[in-house]
């Protein structure tokens, strides 16, 4: 059932970044331009996915196993460290370069776009590097 | 933004798309106790031990399919990927080592975790939008790449 489900939100989520326009790189590039042609109608993905997602993480919230019995994996973390902010701003330069985050990247590389299979396989690389980085650390 | 913007649709386009993917992300954590967060689905495909692969295997395989459930009813919406392929490659290790360190992406930060109200997931969204605002502002309006 988990595995089920697993794929379900995966195609959910998948028609929800395609029919909000997050997977036209153009469009998110014209979405962070502030000094272009602002497109704002990207803030309304966001707005309309914390809706619904804040009605179901506060429910989530209260539970110790979710409604399929699975234990709640919600992260306890609330230090803001180097690690975090260091990583989102080499996150947000990769995205205003590219106009790609990892999801709408994995659906157009799935339908197709051969820049798309580049822009993953390169995020992957970076994934895997990290990897490494991180067991030398340790 | 005036009222023929709210009819030409990309509003009323992003606020449904936006709901989905609320409704997906609910989903998930209701009934599997996870973040719908691709980043860390993706790099724990790379490093989790087996029995925590197959999950995220189906996960994706649902986010592959998505294009090809979309095009039976409708043309897929046109893609214009503007960066050439040296953008891309280092664009796309940015985005990997980034999302790896800062432990989440658009979706596990911007979505989820403003979701649940996480102070870290309100300060990494803030960041990677900053940098990405500052990122463009410097390649189409400074140095024109």
């Amino acid at each position: 059932m988990l595995n089920l489900n697993a794929f379900v939100v995966g195609l959910l989520f998948g028609l929800g970044l395609i029919i909000s326009g997050m997977t036209d790189p153009a469009k998110v590039i014209g979405f962070l331009d502030l000094a272009g042609a602002w497109d704002p109608s990207l803030a309304f993905v966001m707005a309309g996915a914390i809706l619904i997602g804040a009605i179901g993480f506060t429910i989530a919230k209260k539970r110790q196993f979710s409604l399929l019995g699975a234990p709640m994996r919600l992260s306890s973390a609330t230090k803001l460290d180097t690690r975090l902010l260091l990583g989102s701003l080499v996150f947000g330069i990769g995205w205003g370069l590219s106009g790609f985050c990892p999801g709408p990247a994995v659906v157009s590389a799935a339908a197709g776009q051969p820049k798309a299979w580049l822009f993953v396989v390169s995020m992957l690389s970076g994934m895997a590097l990290y990897t490494v980085l991180n067991r030398r650390e340790k | 933004m005036n009222l023929s913007d709210f009819t030409n649709g990309a509003y009323i386009a992003g606020l449904f798309g936006g709901l989905l993917i609320g409704i997906a992300a609910a989903m998930f954590v209701l009934l599997n106790g996870r973040i719908a967060g691709i980043s860390g689905i993706l790099g724990g495909l790379l490093q989790a031990a087996q029995g925590d692969k197959i999950w995220r295997i189906m996960f994706l395989l649902g986010m592959m399919a998505s294009p090809y459930l979309y095009q039976i009813a409708f043309d897929l919406p046109a893609v214009t990927i503007e960066a050439d392929s040296a953008q891309l490659i280092i664009a796309g290790v940015l985005v990997g080592l980034g999302t790896s360190y800062a432990s989440g992406c658009t979706s596990g930060h911007g979505v989820c975790g403003i979701s649940r109200g996480s102070i870290r997931s309100i300060a990494a969204t803030l960041t990677f939008m900053m940098a990405g605002i500052i990122t463009v502002y410097l390649t189409r309006h400074l140095t024109g790449l």
